[in-house]
């Protein structure tokens, strides 16, 4: 056997210092040559353990195995055979704790970079349009399926459906498709010109895309059910914000990270005045929370043009939800990390204006049900940072505006939809359910498998 | 897209347009709003819904010049379509038989309280209506609030047409009358809807108002929109825009709408500018 070649091949990005005044992406992707050399550090193991690690089956080793051999066609073919959004999942899936995690050289420390070279297969592909292999067009089945929303839960299942034979419209609220991927996350991690041109493929499956279609309100679940649609797979996501209920959250300079990130990302409000929506400038800024939305929120402050952004959170470091990688990116931008510390209330002016968040230290107890320990106040601990914008990234629940308008569906007490694991049915006749509507806020690609899986049982009950 | 069908100007500043919308129409209740965007670089405003017709499929908005978005919508023609019609949203307005309602509109607000009125009028309440505007020039729609109406009362702040004065005059006085007033509706601008709350509290009359604040997306999904009622902080989007004016932090509602002031400044110079050349 070949000797074992340990050296991953690192990802080329943007200095950090000039990265942090631009909004263009970070991560700049692998070339040709580095891709062929990453693809050829893997040993084609029998075990396949990667896949096992994989929520939506890729067929990880085939498609490494046909970058090593140059037959970019091929490596497209097989990627997309199970995946509809490989630019988008080879940028933002947590493949560490996935396909990487279970891949044979992660025991050396050494697993392959299979994110990397996902996204270096879709990116060729958009860059050689055509070039890949078509899918076999298939044949109509004459039935019909309303997917509800167009994160890539909704996607994924819309894709999926198309591919066997359904004819399949796809209601988005918004007036652009992509769910969290086109309003949330920020332009230098996901392009949004990306993102696009994989809503541009599903709809080329055949997929008719609905925008401004807010479901519950245009129209209700069970009109869409009434109205010719057999089924029903609702994929809606977890897209009302939470705020922390303390005094002085409603001043001025005080946004959701949704808000925030919509206005940004969304609207293009740091290309203001061109577009027409704004969003305040702040120079010191708060951004509270540990996850990817918090990390997203500082570093879109910071490239607004804040001189001072600091991540407030209320445990430490080993148990911030974010994305190691993103946490990095973003120490290395040169945010402050003000850990172990919560806020107790905002203070304003007389203008109703942001100008500080008084907080407490923390300690951390005990381990409290979701297994991390809990963070306890330090009496008496006060401090006050001075601020002119805070942006509350404290997670999201889902929007009730589907659930309150539709007969027989089961909510949990967190307001998520109670449908089947493995097939995401709900408790309602003909209605799946799958995405951050069902798990609350997860992930992309946990998303995408529960779009899936929904997809499969659906065609099953179709066929029936 | 979606298609403007008509175009009317009110008031050289205030336009109505009816706008294609067939499944908007279809849902469409009095009290709704809709989003709408211009263009791929516009920004989402909310306009509430002056009217719909589920047979001609179209839904009627009526604004005013006030920014850099409806200085661009006001200078669409019939014929032309806007990239972005959302609704109808929010909560419709409680519409049952009170017995007397007091239908009070400021300025714009006269485009909105209309179909509620219409609305309130069939279920067989008595309706008393009050029409405030700056002045004459300003003034529309009293007939077809008038139709509705059992009385109506026109106030403009200079004296130039109906009463001189405010809406608050009229209003106070018609509940020190004696008539029994059984709720009061005040849709207009946020100071005026203020200052008819603080008129009928004494009176313990139930006033409802209905807010307008900053928006983004309409749908509860982002909490731009957040206003405090009894203390509680709500969505207006989807929680409203109907709610109890004696119950709402007004002054709160006041600050929060100014802070874009620069930046509406800002982009509405820029406008100007590449406008007019
Ligand atoms: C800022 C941010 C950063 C993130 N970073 C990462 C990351 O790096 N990696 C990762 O894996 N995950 C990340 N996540 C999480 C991930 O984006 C979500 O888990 C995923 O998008 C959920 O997909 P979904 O399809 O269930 O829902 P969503 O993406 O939320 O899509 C739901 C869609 O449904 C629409 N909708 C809602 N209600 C209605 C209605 N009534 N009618 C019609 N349409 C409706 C919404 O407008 C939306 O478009 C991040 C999330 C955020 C907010
Ligand atoms: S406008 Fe976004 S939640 Fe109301």
């Amino acid at each position: 056997m070949a000797k074992l070649n340990l050296n991953r091949v690192p990802m080329p990005r943007q200095d950090p210092k000039k990265r942090a005044k631009n909004f263009d992406e970070v991560a700049l992707g692998y070339s040709l040559k580095q891709a062929k050399e990453e693809a050829s550090r893997c040993i084609q193991c029998p075990k396949r353990n990667c896949v096992a690690g994989c929520p939506v089956d890729v067929d990880i080793p085939e498609f490494i195995k046909a970058i090593g051999e140059g037959d970019m066609p091929e490596a497209v073919r097989v990627l997309k055979n199970k995946n509809s959004l490989p630019g988008i999942c080879g940028r933002v899936c947590p493949q560490e704790t996935q396909c990487e995690a279970t891949c044979s050289l992660a025991k050396k420390d050494a697993p392959i970079a299979i994110g990397r070279l996902e996204r270096f297969v879709a990116d060729w592909e958009r860059a050689n349009a055509g070039a890949a292999r078509p899918v076999d067009p298939p044949k109509p089945k004459g039935k019909r399926v309303a997917v509800v929303g167009s994160g890539p839960a909704g996607l994924t299942a819309a894709a999926d459906l198309a591919k066997l034979g359904h004819s399949v419209t796809l209601f988005e609220a918004l007036h652009v498709a992509g769910g969290v991927l086109m309003y949330g996350i920020p332009e230098f991690r996901l392009p949004k010109e990306i993102v696009q041109a994989e809503v541009d493929y599903v709809v080329s499956l055949g997929v008719k895309l609905e925008l401004d279609a807010v479901v519950g309100k245009l129209a209700t679940v069970d009109e869409l059910l009434n109205d010719g649609y057999q089924a029903v797979f609702l994929g809606t996501g977890a897209g009302a914000p939470m705020f922390m209920n303390i005094p002085g959250e409603n001043l001025n300079g005080i946004y959701s990270a949704n808000e925030f990130l919509t206005r940004v990302n969304l609207m293009k409000a740091y290309r203001f005045p061109e577009y027409d929506t704004p969003v305040k400038l702040g120079k010191r800024v708060v951004v509270i929370g540990g996850g990817n939305v918090a990390m997203d929120s500082a570093r879109c402050a910071l490239r607004l043009g804040a001189d001072k952004v600091y991540i407030v959170y209320r445990r430490s470091e080993k148990e911030m939800p974010a994305r190691r990688e993103e946490v990095e990116n973003a120490m290395e931008e040169g945010i402050e990390f003000k850990l172990l510390t919560n806020p107790k209330q905002m203070l304003g002016d007389e203008k109703n204006w942001v100008v500080g968040i008084e907080c407490y230290e923390m300690k951390l107890g005990e381990p409290d049900d979701s297994g991390r320990r809990r963070p306890i106040v330090k009496e008496g601990s006060e401090f006050t940072i001075d601020v002119d914008m805070v942006v509350e990234a404290l997670g999201t629940r889902p929007n009730p505006l589907v659930s309150s308008t539709t007969e027989g569906l089961e909510t949990t007490r967190w307001g998520t939809l109670v449908a089947d694991e493995e097939t995401g049915k709900t408790v309602k006749d003909r209605v799946w359910a799958g995405g951050d509507i069902v798990t609350g806020a997860a992930t992309v690609i946990s998303a995408m498998g529960a779009g899936k899986r929904a997809a499969a049982d659906i065609d099953r009950f179709l066929r029936r | 897209m979606y298609k403007i069908l008509l175009k009317q100007d009110l008031v050289p500043s205030i336009h109505l347009f009816e706008v294609a919308a067939p499944a908007v129409a279809k849902k469409a209740r009095a009290g709704q709003f809709v989003m709408v965007r211009i263009d791929q670089k516009g920004e989402r405003i909310p306009l509430t819904i002056a009217d719909f017709d589920q047979k001609e499929g179209s839904v009627t908005i009526v604004f005013m010049e006030v920014g850099t978005t409806t200085a661009r919508l006001a200078l669409m023609e019939a014929g032309e379509a806007i990239a972005d019609f959302v609704g109808p949203l929010g909560l419709p307005a409680e519409i049952k038989k009170f017995g007397t309602v007091a239908c009070v509109a400021g300025g714009v607000g006269v485009a909105l309280i209309t179909p509620i009125a219409r609305e309130l009028k069939q279920a067989g309440n008595k309706i008393v209506s009050i029409l405030g505007a700056r002045s004459q020039d300003l003034l529309f729609w009293e007939k077809e609030l008038g139709a509705f109406s059992d009385r109506l009362i026109v106030t403009t702040d200079d004296g130039s047409y109906g009463r001189k004065g405010v809406v608050t005059e009229p209003l106070k006085e018609l509940l020190e009358s004696g008539e029994k007033v059984d709720r009061v509706i005040a849709i207009g601008p946020v100071v005026m809807m203020k200052f008819c709350s603080l008129t009928t509290q004494p009176f313990g009359v139930k006033t409802i108002v209905s807010l307008n604040p900053i928006m983004v997306d309409g749908t509860g999904m982002c909490g731009c929109c957040r206003v405090s009622v009894g203390g509680e902080t709500r969505f207006a989007c989807v929680d409203g825009p109907d709610f109890d004016g004696h119950e709402v932090d007004w002054d709160l509602l006041l600050a929060r709408q100014t802070i874009y002031l620069d930046e509406e400044k800002c982009s509405f110079e820029q406008w100007q500018k590449s406008h007019s050349s």
